[in-house]
């Protein structure tokens, strides 16, 4: 007799809450496109936020809000792939996508680079720089604490034994989350494939680059007169214009300080 | 003055070694020029004043050479008279770089005719602060901030607008803050003990220019020579005036903390001391607006302790600002032991320097330079709950927790925690047992705090 009431009140409490949940179903569904669900999965769902939406989600319920408005190339971690792919789904055009990655503009690690004190403190780049204008005897060289390496996605930062961040082009899915949280703004995002670099961000003069890092640029002007249409003096530093092809060997090894690589 | 047990903050801090017996008997020597003065445009709170002169130009002592770039700015003036050699960007203690004129002291050190002229025209502002106060009181203001004085003890906050309180907020009490609760530092407690009077007649001034009702001078019991001294020359005065002894403890000499020992009034979250009815000035400031105001005067020197086990004869030296570190230890002997860290300021809050290149500022109270054994480089380990620094922090602060959330960069929850009330003491990093850098993490949390106020 007991194990039936107990059978008969615990089913029967059962049934009730099945019944509530049924209801609940019913009434308060929430009927979600079922294309974001198709969109999303076709995204590589790194959630970078390069597109400049809250996650891969987020710009598919974009693109789907009105279809056209919001363009299919803007996921640099998807590339032409999948601009393809959303463009195709949706039938818009797909759009030009040129695939970028990021460089660090220096190249001065700690056998090149000496430090100006011990830092003792927190391991972030941020607060590093804003203790006395952080260790690095070079005030706009790489402090590589690793801040950039953390917030990388895709793992392409690697933090070498040098102190130096290095991002490895192959892995790097151009998202820029690391352009944003360098306090020393020196990464920049360039397009793929490039293979001649000025690896210096300091616009000091000749004399104070050469005290701080034995490879920075020193602004002799030597590269921009070897290639002139791709390389331009920004000051006392040499930029490659990334706009235009650059393929001259020489200005890497004429460049005297070697602040020019090829990589 | 004032014979009660002396007064202790119910707040909690800590108890360093001081180590001010190197100094605290040795009178100040004047510093004799130096071959060069390399006068910083940043050496206040706020923002930089703009340089007024170029490389090639002659200047008299007291004549303008960076004129205040806004209301929370301060003017900065020749150290002396010479040429200017150089205008360019100098590292400042902080370690940011700065625009700084170099001078090239002339050896006559004559002063600008403006000066004499700023005397002349306040020879009476004394006797009218007294008769018309409303009326005077303006143009005491207008005096310290022609005088470009910030805040001696340092944090260089710029004086003018300190005593420019808004006229809901009327200002009762005037602290005069003798308290110098710095390990090392002398250089205020000397200045007391020699200049007594005329720290007194500053703080008369600004009390008048404030129209506070009473006057205290906050002395700790560890400097019982310069309470006396301050003690005769309040002694005089009509009125509420009188000095108090503060137990000897860190950080006393924090403002908030302060006006909690003497008055038990609490500074509200985000506040400042006006909120509370009062204004608190150092007593090298208070020196300052009495050269403004009775010699017209403005900041040309101030006096800083060169200090720590690693100089040969440790001084209390009244420099030119302007005056290169590297001077100024020479002018102590130089290092009769090579030191491990140079600190500018008191070693709890001062700010470690990278090299000697830096010059004196307005805010600079001492200079620090200690050995390797003081030093000693540590690995800091993950919080272990201890409690410790919820014990030392003064302002009632959970350092333990609020670094474990900045440490995660969860900003939002810190500020929650009311992480922009941290006075960057040090209480909490002294006496943490697993060596965290908590004070910058405190100091990143404000920053963010400051950025969020920032935008629109």
């Amino acid at each position: 007799m007991g194990i039936t009431i107990a059978v008969l009140t615990l089913g029967g409490a059962g049934l009730v809450c099945a019944l509530i949940l049924v209801v609940a179903d019913r009434f308060f569904a929430v009927h979600e496109d079922p294309r974001i669900e198709t969109l999303t999965a076709l995204l590589p769902g790194v959630n970078c936020g390069a597109c400049g939406f809250g996650g891969c989600v987020e710009y598919a319920r974009a693109l789907l809000a009105v279809v056209g408005a919001t363009p299919a190339n803007l996921c640099p971690a998807g590339g032409a792939e999948t601009a393809h792919a959303v463009a195709a789904m949706l039938g818009i055009e797909a759009g030009a996508t040129d695939k970028k990655v990021a460089l660090v503009l220096c190249g001065g690690d700690s056998a090149r680079a000496p430090r100006r004190f011990l830092y003792n403190g927190v391991a972030d780049c941020a607060a590093a720089h804003a203790v006395g204008g952080g260790d690095k005897l070079c005030r706009h060289g790489c402090l590589g604490y690793g801040s950039c390496a953390r917030v990388c996605p895709a793992g392409a930062v690697e933090i070498t034994a040098g102190q130096l961040a290095l991002v490895h082009a192959d892995l790097c899915i151009g998202c820029g989350a690391c352009v944003k949280t360098c306090p020393r703004k020196l990464i920049r995002m360039i397009p793929a494939g490039r293979t001649i670099h000025v690896l210096c961000n300091s616009p000091e003069k000749g004399p104070a680059v050469k005290k701080a890092c034995q490879v920075g640029c020193i602004g002799c002007t030597l590269c921009a007169k070897l290639a002139p249409e791709a390389i331009q003096m920004n000051g006392f530093l040499a930029a490659v214009d990334y706009a235009r092809e650059l393929d001259n060997q020489e200005v890497v090894d004429k460049c005297p300080t070697h602040c020019i690589v090829r990589r | 003055m004032s014979a009660s047990k002396p007064k202790l903050s119910p707040n909690v801090g800590v108890h360093p070694a001081y180590h001010k017996e190197a100094t605290s008997a040795k009178p100040i020597e004047v510093m004799p020029l130096p071959p060069l003065l390399r006068v910083s445009m940043s050496q206040h709170l706020g923002k930089p004043a703009l340089p007024v002169v170029k490389k090639g130009d002659t200047v008299l002592r007291g004549q303008v050479i960076g004129e205040a770039a806004g209301f929370v700015s301060a003017a900065v003036h020749a150290p002396t008279s010479g040429a200017v050699k150089d205008v360019a960007e100098a590292p400042t203690a902080g370690g940011i770089m700065a625009l700084a004129v170099d001078i090239a002291p002339d050896g006559r050190d004559a002063w600008a005719p403006a000066v004499e002229e700023n005397r002349r025209k306040r020879a009476d502002l004394l006797a009218r602060l007294r008769d018309d106060p409303a009326a005077a009181r303006k143009e005491v203001v207008a005096a310290v901030a022609d005088a470009g004085i910030a805040g001696m003890g340092g944090a260089g906050f710029p004086t003018h607008v300190k005593l420019s309180p808004p006229p809901d907020k009327p200002i009762e009490t005037l602290i005069i803050n003798g308290a110098e609760c710095e390990p090392y530092l002398t250089a205020d407690d000397r200045l007391m003990v020699e200049r007594a009077a005329e720290i007194w007649q500053g703080a008369l001034i600004i009390q008048a220019a404030l129209g506070a009702k009473r006057v205290r001078v906050a002395v700790e019991n560890n400097k019982p020579r310069a309470a006396a001294a301050m003690g005769a020359a309040v002694a005089d005065s009509a009125g509420d005036c009188a000095v108090v002894m503060l137990e000897t403890m860190y950080p006393q000499g924090a403002e908030k903390q302060q006006i909690l020992a003497i008055l038990g009034r609490e500074v509200p979250s985000g506040g400042l001391p006006m909120d509370v009815g009062v204004v608190v000035e150092n007593v090298g400031t208070a020196l300052a607006v009495r050269d403004a105001v009775v010699n017209g005067r403005p900041l040309t020197e101030r006096v800083t302790t060169v200090t720590g086990p690693c100089v040969a004869e440790p001084k209390n030296v009244l420099a030119r600002l302007g005056t290169l570190y590297s001077d100024l230890v020479a002018f102590c002997g130089g290092f009769a032991r090579p030191p491990c860290k140079i600190v500018s300021g008191g070693p709890m809050m001062g700010l470690a320097q990278s090299g000697l290149d830096v010059s004196t500022a307005k805010t600079t109270s001492g200079l620090v330079a200690l050995p390797r054994e003081l030093v000693g480089a540590f690995v800091s380990m993950p919080c272990i709950s201890c409690g410790r620094c919820v014990e030392a922090c003064p302002s009632g602060l959970m350092p333990c927790e609020l670094s474990q959330m900045l440490e995660a960069e969860d900003y939002e929850a810190a500020a929650g925690c009311n992480v922009a009330d941290c006075i960057e003491c040090g209480c909490c990093a002294y006496v943490c047992p697993a060596r965290r850098p908590l004070v910058q993490h405190m100091r990143r949390g404000k920053a963010w705090v400051a950025a969020q106020r920032r935008k629109p």
